[in-house]
């Protein structure tokens, strides 16, 4: 009844279950922290604009990208990756989402930063419909854990446009 | 030898009845870990609710070895989600963060970009020759938790299988043995 056998078994189960017990108290307590980041941007210079080879419309342009994340970490918190999107509307897609930047924030020294950049990945459109369009940028974060549940949110800033004519 | 002995002893002294009771507890085991397994194809809706991260390509964010768990919902994808998707000719999946999409206005069908945080450039290259997007068809599932470590048990199993067949052979034996 007591061999070797059943102890070992009896003290890993109750190891691996206390273990899951705390992964999955660490999760949830992360849902007690109420972030309140923010984020500003500012779009300082279309470098240029101009229709590819393909008839897809294409922009670089130099941003200046504020942000304070630091409240978005807790103790569960291995990382923040942040990306900022360009996100608009046109006639054939309901919703165009571009990534322009991002980055991993490795730790909350680290959430509070300020950064002068052109786009990392190319602004492309599926057509030709940028010339003079309305765009939102969307600061988007995605909260990895140390273990558990991924988070994410966002901050949208309004009212950007790109110019009329090609440049 | 002692214990072999006993064990042995052991083997003889068992009556019809208790094999029959070791043989119902051990596809009890079976059968709930496959419930567990459908139920949870069930509740996330993808095709496979766990997957094993093999390569570094998401670093430092998910390493070798870590536990992704994927949910499938209707929920239209964005950029920012990170996907396991299927390329065709490839046999096995790839877990990446989707940077660009693009939503049709009327099907509601997407194309979707995908990039590896740790990777230089986006996925076009290991996408298939010619291919630019990927479509909804594509993804597996989208994943939404994170254990870390655990999946180290499944690549060692796939790597070195032996060490598979010993703990399969022992837990066997273990539960032939025991006495209830």
């Amino acid at each position: 009844m007591h061999s070797f056998g059943y102890r070992a078994n009896a003290l890993l189960t109750f190891a691996v279950t206390i273990l899951a017990l705390m992964c999955a108290m660490a999760s949830l307590s992360d849902n007690l922290n109420t972030p309140s980041p923010t984020a500003q941007v500012q779009v300082l210079n279309i470098n240029w604009f101009q229709k590819s080879t393909h008839g897809n419309d294409e922009v670089s342009m130099t941003m200046n990208i504020s942000a304070n994340l630091q409240s978005l970490f807790t103790w569960n918190t291995k990382q923040v990756f942040v990306f900022l999107a360009a996100e608009y509307e046109t006639p054939k897609n309901s919703l165009n989402q571009v990534s322009l930047w991002d980055g991993i924030i490795p730790s909350k020294e680290h959430a509070k930063f300020w950064i002068h950049t052109t786009n990392k990945y190319r602004f492309t459109d599926q057509g030709s419909n940028l010339r003079g369009k309305e765009y939102n940028l969307t600061l988007h974060w995605h909260v990895m854990p140390k273990t558990g549940k991924m988070f994410a949110d966002k901050i949208v800033m309004t009212g950007f446009h790109l110019p009329a004519e090609y440049r | 030898m002692g214990w072999i002995g006993e064990t042995m002893d052991s083997i003889k002294s068992l009556q019809i009845r208790q094999v029959l009771t070791q043989a119902v507890s051990l596809g009890m085991i079976v059968t709930s870990a496959l419930i567990i397994w459908k139920g949870l194809m069930c509740i996330t809706g993808s095709e496979s609710p766990v997957v094993v991260v093999l390569s570094g390509s998401m670093e430092p964010g998910f390493k070798r070895g870590d536990i992704l768990f994927l949910h499938m919902s209707k929920d239209p994808i964005r950029a920012g989600e990170i996907v396991v998707f299927n390329v065709d000719g490839r046999e096995i999946p790839i877990v990446h963060r989707v940077i660009k999409v693009h939503e049709r206005q009327d099907s509601g069908e997407v194309d979707v970009l995908t990039k590896g945080d740790n990777n230089f450039g986006d996925d076009r290259l290991l996408y298939a020759h010619g291919q630019l997007w990927l479509q909804r068809h594509h993804i597996m599932g989208r994943a939404v938790g994170f254990l870390p470590y655990v999946g180290w048990v499944t690549i060692i199993m796939t790597e070195k299988p032996i060490i598979k067949y010993i703990l399969i052979g022992a837990l066997g034996l273990l539960v032939i043995t025991s006495k209830e």
